[in-house]
Order: C-alpha cells, then structure tokens, then sequence
C-alpha cells in the first residue's frame, strides 16, 4: 500500500547536491593528507603481546634437557577439547615420564587449564602466535619441538596481584 | 621552421606513435598503482606497500595474476562477440590519445616535429566519433555473455553513455563558438597569447567558459563509467554488469580500458579547457604555427620537454580528481542518473550555448577585440552563470532526492504518508 511510505522531510542543507558533495571531498581530502596511518607493517613490525597473552605451548626442561613432565596424566583429564595425548612410562629408577606427550594445536583452545593444573608446572602455554605450517601434521606439537619452544611462559594471573585470577 | 617532410616524417611519426604508445600504457599502469594509493590514503591504509620500493611492482604482479588466471568462456556465450568486446572497449581511448597535442613542436635537423600523432584537420570531431565507440565495447560485451546481470549492465551502460554524449558534444560548442577551429593545435593556441598573427584570447578556456568546463568534466567522468557513474557495473546490484562473466585478462582488458580512458579524458579536458600543454603565467612556451606553415614563437628541445611535464600534471590532476570522487562519492540511482543528464544537463547546455552566443555577438557588436578583455567579460558571464547554476542544482530541484518522488505519486501526500509511521 502505498500510503504506508514513510516521507522524510529533509531542510535544504541536508539533501541539497553540491553541499554535500564538497562537504565530503573535504572529508576524504583530509583523510588523504593525514599521514598519521594506524597500519601496522606486520611481518617487519610485530605486536607487543601482553604477559598474559595465552599461545603455542612449550614445556619446561630440567637443567639436562629432560622435559620437567612426570606423566601424571592431569592435563589431558582437564583439558576440555581432548587436545593432549599422554602414554606414561617408568624408568629403571622408578622415576615416571612421558612417553609420548603431543599437543594437537589445532584443537587446543588455549584456555590455560594444562599449565593450571600441572604439578610440576612443566606445560605452560606461551606468549607465541606465529605457528603457520605447510601441513596438519606438523600442528600436532610431539615432546622434543614442545621442549624446543623457547618463547616467554605466559603469567596465568598477574604475580603482583594474585587474588584477581 | 618547416615541418618535417617525405621519409623523416613517416619515421617520426612511427617514433611517435610508439613513444606516445608507451607514455601512455606507462600512465596506465601507474594510475592503476596509483588509484590504491590513493584510496588508500583516503581511508587511512597505506595501499599497496609490498612488492616492490613502495609496491611500484604491484602493477607487474597485477598483469601477471590476469594473464594467469583460467579464462572461462560461457557455454552459452556467443563466442565471436565475446571475444571481440573487450578489445573495444580498450580501442577508443587508445585511438583518441594519438589526436592529443602534448607538447610544444620539437625542432629537429630535419624540419619541425609538431608532439602529435595524427594532427587530424577534423579534430574534436573526430574525438567525438571515436569517443561514442566506446558504447560498443559494453553493449557487446552485455548481450554477448547471455546473462541477464550482464545485460542489464550493457542496457544501462548503452542508456547512460549515450545520454551524456550528447552533454560531451554540447559542452564543446562554446569552445568552438570561442575558438572558431576545430584542431587541436589550434584550440592550444587560442589560449595562449602572441605579440604576432590572429588575436587569441590569453586566457584558458576554463575560465571563459567555466560552464562548458563543468559540464564536460561532468559528461567525461560519465563516460568513462566510473563511480558515481558506474551503473553498468554495480556491483552491488547487477553483480559486475557489462564484464559480470568475463575472466582473466579479457576482464583485464576493460579493467585497463578504464584506466585508458581515465587518462584521455584527463587529456582532453586539459586540452579544451587548461590549455593544453601550455604552461601558465609564462609567455615563453608560446609557439604556434599558422596555417600558412609560419612558426611564432621560438621552438627549443627544452620548451617541447617542459610543456610535455606540463601536460602531464594537468592529465594527472584530473586522474587523481576523478580518483578522490570515485572513493568519496556513492552511486548515484538509475533516475537520478538520467534526470541529470536529460532534464538537467541538455537544457541548461541549450541556454548555455544560446547566452554564449548572444554574449560573444554583443561583445562582436560593441566592438571589444578579441583578447583578454574579450575572454574577461565572457569569465564575468561564467561566473555569475556558475553561481546561479549551482545554486539552482544545490537546492535539490533539479535533481529530485526520494522525497519528491514519493510525493508525486497521486493520492499519497507527506501528511497521509507519515500517519503510516
């Protein structure tokens, strides 16, 4: 029905042409000589990612290079998505380690429950997002690249201030 | 200076047909560069930065993806036409460029070398012939595709291009009026002003008829179907219109075809209305030659390159003109288009001309030489005409927004519309 359009009365200043059209050159004119961009040139300049920035893992080592995990077998319990895959084994002095400890980076959803849980504080996620590759296997982290890692352990909750977790 | 004659004149005119040749695909590819830049800056990004010193390569990289890229025919396209409408579309600009004078004439050992390719005696009417071909390379592209988006697109773009050649064609009727000539050359040196030979007017054409400049600018930037005259492309309505199933470098072809024809309508509005490759507020570069073959003014290879620079920043000011309208101005709608252009443009041309005339007639008659006080009468004319034609198109008469559309419909008036609220 075409009494149900609904009119509206414009004044002049609004809908008139050449007004509006140098309004919005001036606009654009402005825009050009602005030589302030906020474009960040990425792959020359990078972020400044804050400590509590949660990203690939890395998993702590002992002083010889063994990986600090015990195999407990907490973090794949905690983790929501099933992302960790953990075997356990024992050595001849009865001192028990990981097996087989891969992180399929694809799943994880970087909720920080691992690294919350560990006992050890051996996995932690780190302050890292540069994790491209040129296949799916190579997003499944095994034990030796998660101990390669050596990115800032990211701070679950600010040391200072614990209580505000 | 004589001109150049017998095989020195066949050779310098194929050195200038390929040296103009690769100015101009040069322009081309840099206005295409440039055209990221500048939408770039215009919306605080910084363009095309990657490949290449500032992403000068971009233009490389761009052809490259074109040439590439699968190219599909439709099955149901009729294959000759398909074919044959993107290479004309590129052809009229390319053809018009050679008509452009851009430079003062260049002595040489052999005779006078004028910086035009072909210095037709027909001139703008040439310009004008070749330019309305441009209207087949999209409505052979539109109908060939057999898509309707592609159809629509060719309809508008044939209703659209025809309409405002007629306001291009009027607009150069004061020029003429004015000029008396029809060369370009000539057109170059009515602006200018000589101590010898026929009174010129000393002033650019701008100027003394600013109205004519204002519907030509308008009427180009209509032709070479760009934002806010893109209706036969319209993404958003009609998908890609005219080129909707081209693919690879066929769509590359019109791609460029824009490009072209951005940079001859830049070229030709210098020419009828900034002098051509005059260079202002100096009487050196002042060369002309007369019918009769005598050269005033002194030619110098320096001269030649100067107004050849000259030319050049005239053409890219009104590239980046029409660069800063298409990215800040929208798509105007399909009657709007129309009602600008018929009911707007025509008859105000119509009173344009006949006042043009009658002012030039009573200036004959109150005999007023002509020269600069000719052309200044004539700028105090324009002027106060500019004043009342924009005053007029500014109040939103001329043009009719939505508001006045909707009232026209019988029965419904604002008071019986807003109830509906």
């Amino acid at each position: 029905m075409p009494g149900e359009v609904r009119v509206v009365d414009r004044p002049e200043s609004e809908s008139s042409y050449i007004r509006a059209i140098s309004k919005g050159l001036g606009i654009t004119f402005k825009h050009f000589m602005h030589a302030d961009k906020p474009t960040q040139q990425y792959p020359d300049e990078k972020w400044e990612l804050g400590p509590r920035w949660r990203g690939t893992h890395r998993m702590a080592v002992h002083e010889d290079g063994r990986a600090k995990c015990v195999g407990c077998g907490l973090c794949p319990t905690v983790c929501p998505v099933n992302c960790i895959k953990l075997i356990p084994a024992e050595d001849e002095n009865g001192e028990r380690y990981a097996a087989v400890y891969e992180i399929d980076e694809f799943r994880c959803i970087f909720c920080g429950f691992c690294q919350e849980v560990c006992p050890v504080e051996a996995i932690h996620l780190g302050v890292h997002y540069e994790n491209a590759e040129y296949s799916r296997e190579r997003w499944v982290y095994d034990l030796a690249r998660l101990c390669e890692n050596d990115h800032p352990v990211t701070a679950l909750w600010d040391p200072a201030d614990p209580s505000s977790e | 200076m004589e001109a150049v004659t017998g095989t020195a004149f066949v050779v310098a005119t194929i050195l200038k047909t390929i040296v103009f040749f690769i100015i101009l695909l040069l322009g081309v590819a840099l206005s295409t560069y440039m055209e990221r830049k500048v939408a770039g800056f215009m919306q605080d990004r910084s363009g095309p930065n990657r490949v290449g010193p500032l992403g000068l390569l971009q233009v490389m990289a761009d052809g490259l993806k074109f040439i590439l890229k699968e190219e599909v025919t439709p099955g149901t396209a009729h294959k000759k036409f398909f074919i044959l409408a993107p290479a004309l579309a590129l052809f009229p600009a390319t053809v018009l460029f050679g008509v452009i004078p851009l430079g003062s004439p260049l002595p040489t050992p052999w005779g006078r070398v004028d910086m035009i390719v072909a210095d037709v005696p027909v001139g703008f009417l040439y310009v004008l012939a070749i330019a309305s071909l441009a209207v087949y390379g999209v409505v052979m592209a539109g109908w060939s595709s057999n898509s309707k988006y592609s159809f629509l697109g060719g309809l508008r773009g044939s209703a659209q291009m025809i309409s405002y050649e007629i306001g291009l064609a009027m607009s150069l009727v004061p020029v003429l009026m004015l000029a008396g000539n029809v060369e370009m050359p000539v057109l170059v040196s009515m602006q200018q002003s000589f101590a010898a030979g026929p009174a010129t007017y000393g002033m650019w054409f701008i100027l003394p008829l600013m109205l004519s400049g204002f519907f030509f600018i308008v009427s180009g930037l209509a032709e070479t179907n760009r934002v806010p005259f893109d209706l036969p492309e319209a993404e958003a309505e009609i998908v890609g219109g005219y080129h909707t199933e081209y693919s690879s470098m066929k769509f590359g072809m019109f791609f460029l075809g824009e490009y072209f024809h951005l940079i001859t309508t830049g070229a030709l509005i210098s020419v009828f209305f900034l002098g051509g490759w005059d260079i202002p507020f100096w009487q050196g570069d002042n060369i002309r030659v007369l019918a009769d073959g005598t050269v005033i003014g002194d030619p110098t290879w320096w001269k030649t390159l100067l107004t050849l620079v000259a030319f050049t920043m005239k053409t890219t000011f009104f590239v980046v003109f029409f660069m800063f309208i298409r990215w800040t101005i929208p798509r105007f709608r399909y009657d709007q288009l129309m009602d600008l252009g018929w009911k707007v443009f025509i008859p105000a041309l119509m009173a344009y001309i006949m006042l043009t005339a009658i002012a030039i007639f009573a200036l004959d008659a109150a005999g007023v030489p002509v020269g600069l006080r000719f052309s200044a009468a004539l700028f105090g004319l324009n002027f106060v005409l500019m004043l009342i034609f924009l005053f007029a198109l500014d109040r939103g008469r001329l043009v009719m927004g939505a508001t006045a559309r909707t009232r026209a419909v019988p029965g419904v008036t604002a008071a019986t519309a807003s109830e509906g609220d």
